[in-house]
């Protein structure tokens, strides 16, 4: 059984093309499309690493990600954030809240890979 | 020899001649046919009142004592006319513009309308006059008795003194019915004034009769009165020089200041032109007057005894050659030059007594009684017949305490030099704009004074005004006190000493108060007015002037009340009277309104001041007046400039941070809309990359998932393809630039057409839709494919967002005057109203069905279109579900609706900021097909 990975993503064909990519390189995929209850979530899944979506309905990634570093179990969780806003000023937003990556839409499925591996990786 | 009876007769017949004259031209006046008697010559005939008594008997009588002396009496005048007729004509165009009554009366205005100065002017002017008049008392009952001596029975005639008594009530009863016949006292007296100049005839008739007698008769001829003249060596005729020149001035400054030829120059003057003829005429009379004096006098020094009165040898001559016909013309030539001057001095005294010392006093009275009203003209004609009698009573009450012994050329020269007190006051203030009241009053009372110690009260004698001891060693004593030695000038001519001190002491004390004091308003207008008399185009009348008065109002109160303020005013006037702009017609009530207006800024006499020089019926230039509220309109117009200026930079200040915050908004506007449109095309893209690199690199993937990921990449592409679409229209509807084709249609297809587009969005719901046919028949004339396209979008929405369990749509149209609306409503819960203002802006997403289709931009879209057509489109709240109110004219207007642009710009400030705050992923989306 490999890795968890949470996907916290509310566009259903992005949150499907990343579930196929991960389960087939052995990823051990959850998903979920709503923020305002995504700490819960990641709380009671406890993955070893979350995609998380910048802007996402209910709550946004930022603040997600600024309570997962706020809290004991999840300070050094790895975070890769995923946003399609390309600008630099998203960027500097999601390092300052403890992004471990950052990636801007669309993406390369390999590349994606590389760094969720580089990130939990053996 | 003459009977004296004859002459009385004469005398009566001669008065009731001239009453006639008087009577007709009064008529004729009154008629308004009197305009040949206001000729140029007899308004110099009637100047000739100069002459009086005096210089028709005193003349010769003056030339037998001291020669040619006598000549500067009529030099003085003479050089007046010839050279400086000019102050003449300054006076004569105030007295006019001013309407000036007597000469108080022109230096009472002059300062300031001061009763005081009027006072002192009018109390001089009596002292002065009063001598004058028993002069000419006096020269009559002379002349009489002169006749009295020669006739036999000489009990038949009366006493000099009851002589003089007849002839004073006479003259009283004369000047009272002339002087005083016209109920508005202010008028002139043609009357009054014909009959001195028929009597000026009279007296240079007599005159140049008895001269030519004694050249060509008693003398052999002109060569013959020169040889004899020649021969006449007496000592007392040599000239002196000192004298010569003092009398010249005394004589000329009395032809402008003397109050009786002031009536007849300036208040009796009808025409300024008439100055001119005067200006050669009257030196001309002057000429024929004294050419004669100088032969009379030698001959009778000659021919008449030893001790005979030379002032009478126009008289004793004749009838000492047994001419009586010609004595009689010379009796009635001097009763012409006493009676004249008696009547006109009489007249301008009355006036000036009543104006200014009797109807003061009377209304203070009446103030204190609580009385008032009635009748002033009569009161006014009262006070003047009692100032007359007063004024010949006082003049015969001089007469017979006199006793007449002084020489006849004496009290004339006295009066002389008490009028000339007058001249620095008068000069001055037709000269110079700084004399003051104060500078006059102090001038007018101490030369005034100088003049009673040093000259008038001696006059009576040692002893009689003046104790013996005063006059010899001065008041307690003082040497320089000396009446006639004056701070220690000792040895000089009396009458020169005292016109020197006290026109001295008087011009001095004039200057160093008016340098010391300063102008009251009112001064300051009516010194300006006075000064510059000449500046001021005289004489437009009619309507023209009041077009001019009341700019000439508008520019002084705005001066004082402000540029706007006045216009306001005028304005406000104008339009109460029915007339445009700002110039009002003037008419009394306004004027009293604009005072009070006035005295508001400025006070009350200022106002009073400035308002009354405009409206009077003389002007003062505008410039004046500036300088009369000076200090007020700059202080004013200063602060008020500042006032703007401060207001114009704030406004500067208001509108640059308003221009910074749309600035700033617009800034942030674009880039939370390229923030949102760079996210709306990442996302489809995410998934049409994710999805091909999966299709790319997997082998062996089921047929199933390839299909499956092959239509998302489709269907994402026609996402992309579609905002892409839906961009594009939205820019070219805001840009205003978008194609429009109007045609004719009926809003039930156009439903029609709508409702079956929109099935394709969310086709598993089942809506019950309601429509109402018989209304939905309405004829359009518009772009049905936009309208329709309008339509769609609305009931998409509706199929996607109603979320009640049996969705329902209702469609209800009405037609009103031309303009269509079509409400869409549904039964769901609607759109919160937090949120209704910016469901219209592009990319507001109030849910989070994105994937529903469309990037936010549908009602946006709607909104252009709508505004484009001419219509607008609404939420309308309270309807029970989301309710949409499209309302658009049943025509298309040919140009796009007015309103759109400002629109715009009104609604996107609010809406880009919620729209920022939704592209944050809080809000959700309204998403369009």
């Amino acid at each position: 059984m490999g890795k968890h990975a949470l996907l916290i993503e509310d566009e259903p064909n992005i949150t499907e093309a990343i579930r196929f990519i991960l389960a087939r390189d052995g990823w051990q995929v959850s998903i979920h499309g709503d923020g305002a209850d995504a700490v819960d979530v990641v709380a009671r899944i406890a993955p070893d690493i979350v995609i998380l979506d910048v802007m996402l309905p209910g709550r946004s990634g930022y603040e997600i990600l600024d309570e997962l570093r706020a809290g004991a179990a999840t300070r050094d969780l790895p975070v890769l954030m995923l946003t399609a806003r390309g600008q630099e000023r998203d960027r500097r937003r999601a390092e300052d809240a403890g992004a471990s990556r950052f990636m801007t839409k669309p993406f390369s499925n390999s590349e994606v890979l590389a760094a969720m591996r580089e990130m939990v990786g053996p | 020899m003459v009977p004296f009876n004859i002459l009385v007769l004469a005398c009566f017949a001669y008065v009731a001649f001239l009453f006639l004259v008087a009577f007709a031209v009064e008529r004729a006046a009154g008629q308004g046919r009197a305009r040949w008697l206001r000729a140029p010559l007899v308004y110099t005939l009637s100047l000739s009142v100069y002459c009086t008594a005096w210089t028709f008997y005193g003349a010769v009588g003056y030339a037998a004592r001291s020669g040619l002396e006598f000549a500067t009496i009529y030099l003085g005048p003479t050089l007046i006319f010839v050279g400086w007729w000019w102050i003449l004509r300054k006076l004569v165009r105030i007295g006019r513009a001013q309407r000036v009554t007597s000469i108080a009366d022109l230096i009472s205005a002059r300062y300031g309308k001061s009763n005081a100065l009027g006072v002192i002017v009018t109390v001089l002017a009596l002292c002065a006059t009063t001598p004058y008049i028993a002069l000419q008392l006096q020269s009559i009952a002379l002349s009489f008795g002169v006749f009295a001596a020669g006739t036999a029975g000489g009990a038949s005639a009366p006493d000099a003194d009851t002589t003089a008594l007849w002839v004073a009530v006479g003259l009283a009863l004369f000047t009272i019915l002339f002087g005083t016949r016209h109920l508005d006292a202010n008028e002139q007296h043609p009357g009054v004034v014909t009959a001195i100049a028929v009597e000026a005839v009279v007296k240079l008739v007599a005159l140049l009769a008895v001269g030519v007698f004694v050249v060509w008769v008693v003398a052999g001829g002109p060569g013959d009165i020169i040889a004899r003249i020649e021969q006449s060596p007496r000592p007392e005729w040599a000239l002196q020089p000192g004298r010569w020149a003092g009398l010249t001035f005394l004589a000329a400054v009395a032809i402008i200041c003397l109050p009786r030829m002031f009536q007849v120059t300036v208040v009796e003057n009808v025409d300024e032109r008439h100055l001119a003829t005067a200006s050669w005429a009257f030196p001309l009379y002057l000429f024929l007057m004294t050419l004669f004096v100088m032969p009379i006098a030698v001959v009778g020094l000659e021919v008449m005894p030893e001790g005979a009165n030379p002032d009478l040898f126009v008289l004793t001559l004749p009838l000492a050659f047994d001419q009586g016909a010609l004595a009689m013309l010379a009796f009635l030539g001097g009763f012409s030059a006493a009676t004249s001057m008696v009547i006109v001095a009489t007249i301008a005294l009355a006036t000036m007594l009543s104006n200014h010392i009797v109807m003061p006093l009377w209304l203070a009275l009446a103030r204190r009684r609580g009385g008032g009203g009635g009748d002033m003209r009569h009161l006014v004609l009262r006070a003047r017949r009692l100032s007359i009698i007063v004024m010949i009573a006082l003049g015969y009450i001089y007469y017979s305490f006199t006793g007449g012994s002084a020489a006849l050329a004496a009290i004339g020269l006295i009066a002389f030099v008490g009028v000339a007190q007058i001249l620095p006051a008068l000069i001055g203030g037709i000269f110079w704009r700084a004399a003051t009241r104060v500078g006059a009053a102090a001038g007018l009372g101490i030369g005034f004074a100088v003049w009673l110690y040093a000259l008038f009260l001696p006059s009576f004698g040692a002893g009689v005004a003046i104790p013996e001891t005063v006059m010899a060693a001065g008041p307690f004593g003082i040497a320089w006190l000396r009446p006639q030695a004056l701070f220690g000038v000792e040895g000089m001519d009396p009458l020169l000493h005292a016109l020197m001190w006290s026109l001295l002491l008087n011009t001095a004390a004039f200057l160093v108060g008016s340098l010391v004091s300063f102008p009251t308003p009112v001064e300051r207008v009516q010194g300006a007015q006075f000064v510059n008399v000449f500046d001021i185009s005289g004489g437009t009348q009619g309507w023209g002037r009041s077009v001019g008065e009341a700019e000439d109002l508008l520019a002084t109160a705005q001066r004082v009340l402000g540029a706007e303020a006045a216009q306001r005013f005028f304005q406000q006037a104008a339009a109460d009277q029915g007339k445009d702009g700002f110039l009002p017609d003037t008419p009394p009530d306004f004027i009293e309104r604009l005072e009070r207006r006035l005295a508001g800024s400025v006070g009350a006499a200022t106002a009073h001041a400035m308002v009354a020089q405009i409206v009077g019926s003389s002007v003062v230039t505008t410039e004046d007046l500036m300088a009369v509220a000076d200090e007020t309109a700059q202080i004013m117009e200063y602060s008020s400039q500042l006032e703007a200026k401060s207001e114009e930079l704030a406004r500067t200040a208001r509108q640059l941070r308003e221009a910074n915050r749309k600035l700033t908004e617009l800034s942030e506007q674009k880039d939370a809309f390229l923030s949102q449109i760079s996210h709306e095309l990442r996302t489809p893209m995410t998934s049409i990359r994710a999805f091909s690199e999966i299709l790319r690199d997997a082998g062996g993937l089921p047929a199933e998932d390839q299909h499956k990921y092959a239509t998302i990449i489709h269907d994402e592409t026609i996402r992309l393809t579609r905002l892409l679409d839906d961009l594009l229209d939205l820019s070219v509807l805001e840009s205003g630039r978008v194609r429009l084709q109007a045609e004719d249609d009926n809003l039930a297809r156009l439903i029609e057409r709508a409702l079956g587009a929109a099935n394709s969005t969310a086709p598993d719901r089942d809506f019950v839709i309601h429509r109402d046919p018989v209304r939905e028949d309405i004829a359009l004339h518009t772009d049905s494919g936009r309208l329709t396209q309008v339509f769609i979008n609305i009931i998409a929405n509706a199929r996607k967002y109603c979320d009640a369990e049996r969705p329902e749509l209702r469609i209800a149209p009405r037609l009103r005057d031309g303009h269509v609306e079509v409400d869409f409503i549904d039964n769901g819960t609607g759109i919160p109203q937090k949120q209704q203002a910016l469901i219209f802006e592009k990319f507001s997403r109030l849910t989070d069905q994105a994937r529903a289709g469309g990037a936010g931009l549908g009602l946006a879209i709607c909104r252009e279109i709508m505004l484009n057509l001419g219509g607008d489109i609404t939420y309308i709240p309270g309807q029970g579900g989301a309710a949409f109110r499209v309302g658009f004219p049943q025509t298309m207007p040919a140009q796009p609706h007015p309103a759109r642009a400002d629109k715009d710009e009104d609604e996107d400030g609010d809406a880009d900021e919620d729209a920022a705050r939704a592209a944050d992923g809080s809000a959700a989306a309204v998403n369009l097909p």
